[in-house]
């Protein structure tokens, strides 16, 4: 299969047609961070900008799309995530399709492959994914000469909310590197930690986890800073929740699900709450004006407390409208004109 | 069976179970082993058909105590025609049958039909395994004594462990009469806790529900224990862990009537083929990764286990190398990593791929044939897997020089389930005798793969 050089957006405009080449490199796909570079992710970030100003227009239209076919399929329930995409896409003038398929079909008798190898037939420029099976995203970009978006899949990876929150951060303060970026919350099955790790470390960020042990992988200690064998290079693991959200740039809260008491790993979310929710008291102990994050939904009372999600600091509202101009930058990187990396069967070698 | 005399002849002949290491001779006819004939080269045998194996090594036919035919009921994974063939072609002349058919062999008449169909299509010998409990479901014990009647050689729920402790300790105790081992998959699932493969960096670079270590360890420790109380035979299926070893070794020195095998993928692989990559640990996780033919029960460990493991298996603690065969259909693969099905395709590949071990002088090569014909045959306590004059004639050639590139589609195997596949391997069986007759014969073309 082929496999086109197409260089990710730089320009402050998506109508732009000369989008400048200097950071060519094979892209095809966004499966996860860990193969875009620290340039390339400023690129997209950059042509984000130019986005997010498009989200502001009277008129929220532009067609540099225009043609171009994207299916999301999510074999997930989310709301915020799909209606993201799918905006993302209208308002690039993309045909967008939505598939809202359950993971048990399977069992129901069309397998994962079918159903790719079913949507690959219609000639489809990009393909959104959402999947509760970690690494399902490699094994349909495998199955598709579409452009592979990975929107979430198991407790692996969802680089477009990472994206987003670079993108958010950056607005705010600026230059990310040596900033420090306090994450709260269950890391052993967030794909949402997982990338905004990579995505913080890779921009120069210095990052810390806090959460009980119980949610962290049983090769991590907490107390300890992660080496080379770990896969997370540098990763602070706090002893507590104070120490990691002590002069922070950044705090970020993560979502806590009622499975995790129902497993064991949380005697209850009220202890939860009170050891790990972010509140007024810890926000104090983080720098005057670091940022409060938390990639939604919320439980609101748990992993963070409702005056500060509401309050001065937070900008979780901010972060969904950022989604939208995130992925508008993604879809625009992966599908735009000139730059499809789609092949048609005749034209494999 | 066949009156044919042949003689094997020039070939460095490894018969571990006497002993015997040296370049030799060795007559068969009627099907048994005449006599092995040392030290005369060039030396004629009358009416004997001769096979020349200089520069071979000759060696009793493998015996595999793991194997899944998945027939009755899996026809279309493997079938216990293409299941012994591919036996055959990995120098194997006695495999085992493991009772998680459909339906299972809990009862003398599903094991009557393997062993009758066996018998008239199998092209080796095939040993069936009886379930431990009704239906493999663990809550009742099968008619041991029904199934040791019909000639099971053990009992075992295969995948799924016995996890009621009380129930095991009766299977071990009422086996006790009836003299067969407890072949119990040792795996806690509740801290195995749904994971797909070992926990560890990998797992967590791929977001992957790791299984600990200890979920094995565990319970190789309780059925050590229960074994002990029962004085009982207690046989460890497809051991992986560092801890289980250290279990094994303390329950052996202290007399407990224990044996463990390890399968050839647990000697050679670790969890970082998991990337797809054939080990190598990529900067960026690739659309490789996630290979689904590395997801087996127990999972791919560390590079730690797998040294230990060998360590293990080269002095002793380990018994035997048993293959834990487990054909699987496309649709059984080709998938997410979550819903692939537990198992490798093995009895083609086992050979070669552990004979590597003895390239890099890890382990000698008597002492792996040893694991492969002399020690499985000990647990069965069997006239099997040595060349002693009155043995049946089952013969392995393996030409230590052959090197071939894996290509699942040339399997004799109806599946196609390999981690190798594209993997260069040198040390090969390249003919295989059952019963004095051959079996298996590597053809020149398919040889001339080099």
């Amino acid at each position: 299969m082929t496999n086109p050089t197409i260089t990710v957006g730089n320009g402050a405009n998506a109508e732009a047609t000369d989008v400048a080449d200097a950071t060519a490199s094979p892209r095809h796909h966004l499966l996860d961070l860990d193969d875009l570079s620290a340039s390339e992710i400023s690129d997209l970030l950059d042509s984000a900008e130019g986005m997010l100003e498009i989200t502001g227009r009277d008129v929220r239209k532009t067609p540099a799309l225009r043609g171009k076919t994207i299916i999301t399929m999510f074999f997930e329930n989310s709301t915020r995530t799909r209606v993201s995409f799918e905006q993302a896409g209208k308002i690039l003038g993309a045909d967008v399709i939505n598939v809202t398929a359950s993971a048990s079909s399977v069992s129901k008798g069309e397998s994962l492959l079918n159903t790719v190898k079913t949507l690959q037939a219609m000639q489809i420029d990009a393909l959104v994914v959402r999947h509760p099976h970690s690494g399902a995203p490699y094994f349909i970009s495998n199955y598709t000469d579409a452009a592979v978006v990975n929107a979430g899949d198991g407790t692996h990876a969802h680089p477009t909310q990472s994206l987003l929150d670079l993108f958010t951060v950056r607005n705010h303060i600026g230059d990310i590197a040596g900033k420090k970026i306090a994450i709260v919350g269950d890391v052993l099955y967030s794909r949402v930690a997982r990338s905004s790790i990579i995505a913080f470390q890779k921009m120069g960020a210095e990052v810390t986890i806090s959460c009980p042990n119980t949610l962290i992988p049983d090769e991590w200690q907490l107390g300890t800073v992660l080496d080379e064998s770990t896969g997370f290079d540098g990763l602070k693991l706090a002893k507590n929740v104070d120490e990691a959200v002590d002069s922070a740039d950044v705090v970020m809260a993560l979502r806590i699900q009622q499975e995790r008491q129902d497993s064991g790993h949380v005697p209850t979310l009220r202890e939860y709450a009170e050891r790990w929710g972010i509140n007024s008291e810890r926000m104090a102990l983080a720098n005057d004006d670091a940022l409060l994050m938390h990639p939604g939904p919320m439980n609101e009372g748990v992993e963070i407390s409702s005056d500060v999600a509401h309050g001065a600091q937070s900008v979780v509202e901010e972060q969904v409208r950022n989604g939208v101009a995130v992925r508008m930058a993604v879809l625009y990187a992966l599908c735009a004109p000139g730059k499809s990396t789609r092949v048609s069967s005749g034209d494999e070698a | 069976m066949a009156a044919r005399k042949l003689a094997i002849t020039g070939g460095r002949v490894i018969d571990p179970a006497q002993g015997i290491d040296m370049i030799s001779d060795v007559l068969i006819s009627n099907g048994k082993i005449v006599e092995i004939v040392a030290g005369s080269p060039g030396k004629s045998y009358g009416d004997y058909e001769v096979i020349d194996a200089s520069g071979k090594i000759v060696a009793p036919g493998f015996v595999d105590l793991h194997t899944h035919l998945r027939d009755p009921g899996q026809e279309w994974k493997e079938t216990i025609i293409t299941g012994t063939r591919a036996a055959a072609h990995g120098g194997f002349t006695t495999i085992s049958a493991m009772p998680n058919t459909d339906p299972v062999q809990d009862s003398a008449a599903v094991v009557d039909d393997v062993m009758r169909r066996a018998a008239t299509d199998g092209v080796v010998r095939v040993l069936p395994i009886g379930a431990i409990s009704v239906g493999q479901k663990g809550k009742e014990l099968a008619p041991m004594g029904e199934l040791a009647d019909s000639g099971v050689i053990g009992f075992s729920d295969d995948g799924n462990p016995v996890a009621d402790a009380n129930l095991m300790r009766q299977a071990l105790s009422y086996s006790v009469e009836l003299g067969l081992p407890i072949i119990n998959h040792a795996e806690d699932k509740k801290i195995a806790a749904g994971g797909v493969m070992s926990a560890g960096a990998v797992a967590t670079r791929l977001g992957l529900a790791g299984v600990p270590a200890a979920a094995e360890t565990v319970m190789v420790a309780r059925d050590l224990h229960l074994a002990d109380l029962t004085k009982s035979r207690l046989h460890i299926p497809h051991i992986s862990t560092m801890g289980s070893l250290v279990a094994l070794r303390a329950a052996k020195e202290s007399g407990v009537d224990v044996t463990a095998e390890v399968t050839p993928h647990h000697l050679t692989l670790n969890d970082e083929w998991i990337f797809g990559l054939h080990g190598e640990v990529p900067a960026i996780v690739g659309s490789e990764a996630y290979d689904t033919n590395t997801k087996v029960n127990p999972p791919l460990r560390s590079r730690a286990d797998v040294e230990a493991l060998i360590e293990a298996l080269s002095d002793g603690l380990i018994d035997i190398i048993a293959t834990d065969h487990a054909p699987h259909s496309a649709t059984d693969k080709v998938c997410t990593y979550n819903d692939a099905a537990h198992g490798i395709n093995v009895l083609e590949t086992a050979f070669s791929s552990v004979f590597g071990l003895v390239d890099v002088g890890k382990i000698t090569a008597v002492r792996l044939i040893e694991s492969l014909t002399a020690g499985p045959a000990e647990i069965l306590r069997k006239d099997l897997g040595s060349l002693k004059k009155g043995f049946s004639a089952d013969v392995a050639i393996i030409d230590p020089g052959n090197k071939w590139v894996v290509d699942p589609t040339q399997f004799e195997s109806k599946s196609v389930n390999s981690p190798l596949t594209g993997v260069e391997l040198a040390g090969r069986v390249v003919q295989t005798i059952y019963q004095g007759e051959t079996v298996f014969e590597l053809n020149a073309v398919a040889g001339a793969k080099q």
